[in-house]
């Protein structure tokens, strides 16, 4: 890593720094186009889009909230953010990794399908992670489990083996915690 | 609609009711408008027919859209007001785009209303449709599809509010045939409640004030490096720019987009810096030990090669977009705000703390300074029976320079020796296409500057190549009796083109030279202007003196030595203390290396 206080900026090196995930909070003007407008800004810059809830949380504000997860060096980052706030329908942006009180959570519907013993260690894996059964047939499960992005993962790859035919996500939600507002 | 309404004047009743094509005439009064350019069209009728009884609107009748765009940012250049640009659906609106992404990149506050179909034909591929906001999302500041004439007399006052803020901007607004024609309560710019918080700052942090202002205290080789930020402040900025260059005693050095925002004639001046500028101001920007960017935003023409850029520096960086502070170079001191606000702030604190610099290390900066001063960077070899362009550009700057003058350009050759050879004192004097750099900028540009200030001297110093691009504003010249001076440095080549082929494609002249030009002078007569050619050095100074003084549009054909190249020249991929000065160019090829190459 770098010298965090270098004597010249040039001391710095981009391409040394690693890339990170983020995951940002925007509260937008929800009017027609702002979802472009926003996707439009990391495509225009070729930067990625690793997941992306939007929805309108206001009706009164006329405000939506996306929650976009991204991966970039620091500098890279801090562009994304400062591009994100440049936009008129910007409202306010959060950095929600950063943040040591951000909170994030993802909400999976999780198929599996198998017989006897899989499906029993199915539902014996689902209820470790606390995972609910939303519906069943004899050879099918779904279940529903909420988490962080991580424990996600880490449930799907468990029951892979034990029959996961298909997976859908929420992609990733954030908030803070205490009292504070974005 | 019928007969043509006369709109009511600002000062009536704020609820009355007026059709959409009414309420965009009477927003553009209320914003203070008083040119527009623009051309009709089928979606633009309502428009049209409501300014066809508006004395105190000017429409400028164009003869290509992108014509319009550019004139605007002439006119927005060289007032400081927002250019106004109104044109019809499809066509209108993509051939508006090349000028309202020009005005993105050089941040040129622009409003451009775009005639759309009827809101009921939208996503029917209906005569003359195209997605207009879908096109110019990502090339505007912000744009509007204007669904519901109620929201129109907001989205109008929003639209100015947007474009004139904060890092001024193009914002277009696409209004649907059916919507000009509905009827709505208009409000005026105080009433309407705006639906985007949209405040940008203003005011720099004064923590980080006082840090940039100790910095520089404790330098011993500053450099003041601006740009075109600083013109958008207002002519207050420039001012405070000179107060504050007097204060520290450094030099000065600016962007092609910052001309005229510090007076060429005062010793500070350092010239232009970049790829193609001055051997002294490349220089002390790669030696300096504390750079002050104000309102620059590190362009790669401006920066060489990013890991060798004054690589001993400490940078403050002043600038009304967050995202132009760290984006190419990171800086030690950033300070979001406005250019004025900042320096006046930063003159208040320099006082206020009683900072002083080291005079002794300023006098060993300014020596050294002068030695690089020395090597004469802008020396050319006149030639006894041809024009050289650096002389033409020379001796129009000698016969412009005590007139009320404004200069314009297109891009290309042409325009580096106008910025290097052409000087500027006073700010809103110079408009040309920095960022994007649009060929056929120069002309329109011209007209619009012309509108704004009919009575001064308005030259666009243009190539043969470029200025053929927008050739056809030269009608609107004349109708509108625009004295506009064309001065088309003529080497029959798309000389930059040319230049770089010659440098970097082992001189594989491809597609480069113009092997049928028009004659420039019958072309000129064939507008209802005056053709005037200069082929020898002798007649220059008598043909440009006839130019300046007649008033009518010119197109002056000033025959330049073909082959010139442009000099000095920061080779791609090069640092500032490698630039190459005329007489040392024998042997480009080898001197920029593969990665250079791959440049642009």
């Amino acid at each position: 890593m770098p010298d965090p206080q270098p004597a010249s900026v040039y001391d710095l090196d981009h391409k040394a720094e690693v890339e990170n995930l983020a995951t940002f909070a925007v509260l937008v003007d929800n009017e027609p186009g702002v979802l472009h407008r926003l996707v439009g800004l990391f495509a225009a810059r070729g930067y990625n889009i690793e997941s992306l809830t939007v929805a309108e949380t206001d009706r009164n504000a006329h405000t939506s909230r996306v929650t976009i997860v991204t991966r970039g060096t620091p500098h890279v980052l801090g562009q994304i953010e400062a591009q994100l706030e440049k936009m008129v329908s910007t409202r306010h942006v959060q950095d929600v990794t950063r943040d040591p009180n951000g909170l994030e959570r993802e909400l999976a519907l999780v198929k599996v399908k198998s017989l006897g013993a899989e499906r029993v260690e199915a539902l014996r894996v689902a209820d470790i992670f606390r995972a609910r059964v939303i519906d069943t047939t004899h050879e099918s499960f779904v279940f529903e489990i909420t988490g962080a992005p991580n424990k996600i993962d880490k449930f799907a790859e468990l029951m892979r083996p034990l029959g996961l035919v298909e997976l859908s996500r929420t992609g990733v939600l954030s908030i803070t915690r205490g009292a504070d507002a974005l | 609609m019928t007969a043509h309404q006369t709109i009511t004047a600002p000062e009536a009743a704020d609820t009355e009711m007026m059709s959409g094509a009414e309420i965009v005439v009477r927003s553009l009064l209320d914003q203070g408008v008083e040119v527009l350019f623009g051309y009709p069209g089928g979606a633009v009728l309502p428009i049209y027919d409501a300014l066809f009884a508006e004395p105190r609107l000017r429409h400028i009748l164009v003869r290509h859209e992108q014509g319009a765009t550019h004139a605007a940012e002439g006119y927005a250049r060289s007032t400081g007001k927002p250019g106004v640009v109104l044109v019809t659906s499809g066509p209108g609106a993509t051939n508006a785009v090349t000028g309202i992404v020009d005005a993105l990149m050089d941040s040129i506050p622009l409003v451009v209303i775009t005639g759309q179909v009827a809101t009921h034909l939208i996503g029917t591929d209906a005569f003359q449709e195209c997605d207009t906001i879908g096109i110019t999302r990502s090339i505007t500041k912000h744009n509007y599809l204007v669904k519901n004439v109620d929201d129109l007399p907001r989205i109008m006052h929003e639209a100015f509010h947007i474009a004139t803020s904060g890092r001024p901007g193009p914002v277009v607004i696409d209004i649907p045939k059916d919507v000009q024609f509905g009827k709505a309560a208009y409000q005026g710019p105080q009433a309407v409640t705006h639906a985007h918080d949209y405040r940008p700052q203003v005011k720099g942090d004064a923590g980080r004030i006082a840090e940039a202002v100790t910095l520089i205290a404790q330098s011993r080789r500053p450099i003041l490096y601006t740009g075109g930020g600083v013109i958008n402040a207002g002519p207050r900025a420039s001012a405070l720019l000179r107060e504050f260059a007097e204060l520290t005693g450094a030099p000065v050095t600016s962007t092609l987009m910052g001309l005229g925002a510090f007076p060429a004639a005062d010793p500070k001046w350092l010239g232009m810096l970049g790829m193609h500028g001055s051997f002294e101001a490349n220089h002390a920007m790669h030696d300096c030990d504390v750079m002050v960017a104000l309102g620059a935003r590190f362009d790669d023409r401006v920066t060489g090669r990013l890991d060798a850029f004054a690589p001993t520096s400490r940078k403050i960086h002043v600038d009304i977009d967050a995202s132009s502070i760290g984006k190419n170079v990171r800086c030690d001191v950033g300070i979001v705000g406005d250019a004025a606000s900042v320096l006046e702030d930063m003159i208040a604190a320099w006082k206020a703390m009683r900072l002083s610099v080291d005079k002794t290390a300023l006098a060993e900066w300014w020596k050294q300074i002068d030695v690089w001063r020395a090597r004469d960077c802008f020396a050319y070899t006149p030639d006894s029976k041809l024009i050289k362009p650096q002389q033409a550009v020379e001796r129009l700057y000698h016969h412009a320079k005590d007139k009320d003058v404004y200069i314009t350009t297109e891009v290309g050759q042409h325009q580096m020796w106008a910025a290097q050879y052409f000087r500027f004192e006073d700010p809103n004097r110079w408009m040309t296409s920095g960022g994007l750099g649009t060929m056929g900028y120069g002309l329109p540009a011209a007209v619009g500057v012309q509108i704004a200030h009919p009575d001064s001297l308005v030259i666009d110093i243009a190539g043969d190549a470029s200025v053929q691009m927008t050739m056809q504003e030269m009608a609107t010249a004349i109708q509108y009796d625009l004295p506009i001076k064309i001065f088309i440095l003529n080497n029959e080549w798309m000389g930059m083109v040319r230049q770089w082929q010659q440098l970097l494609h082992g001189e594989r002249y491809s597609h480069s030279y113009s092997e049928s030009l028009p004659d420039f002078v019958k072309m000129a007569e064939a507008f209802g202007a005056v053709g005037l050619r200069a082929e020898h050095p002798g007649e220059l100074d008598d043909k440009i003196a006839e130019m300046i003084s007649v008033r009518r549009p010119v197109l002056f054909d000033c025959r330049v030595t073909k082959e010139e190249n442009c000099f000095p020249m920061i080779p791609s991929g090069k640092a500032h203390n490698e630039m190459i000065l005329a007489q040392e160019a024998r042997d480009l090829g080898s001197i920029i290396d593969d990665a250079g190459k791959r440049l642009v």
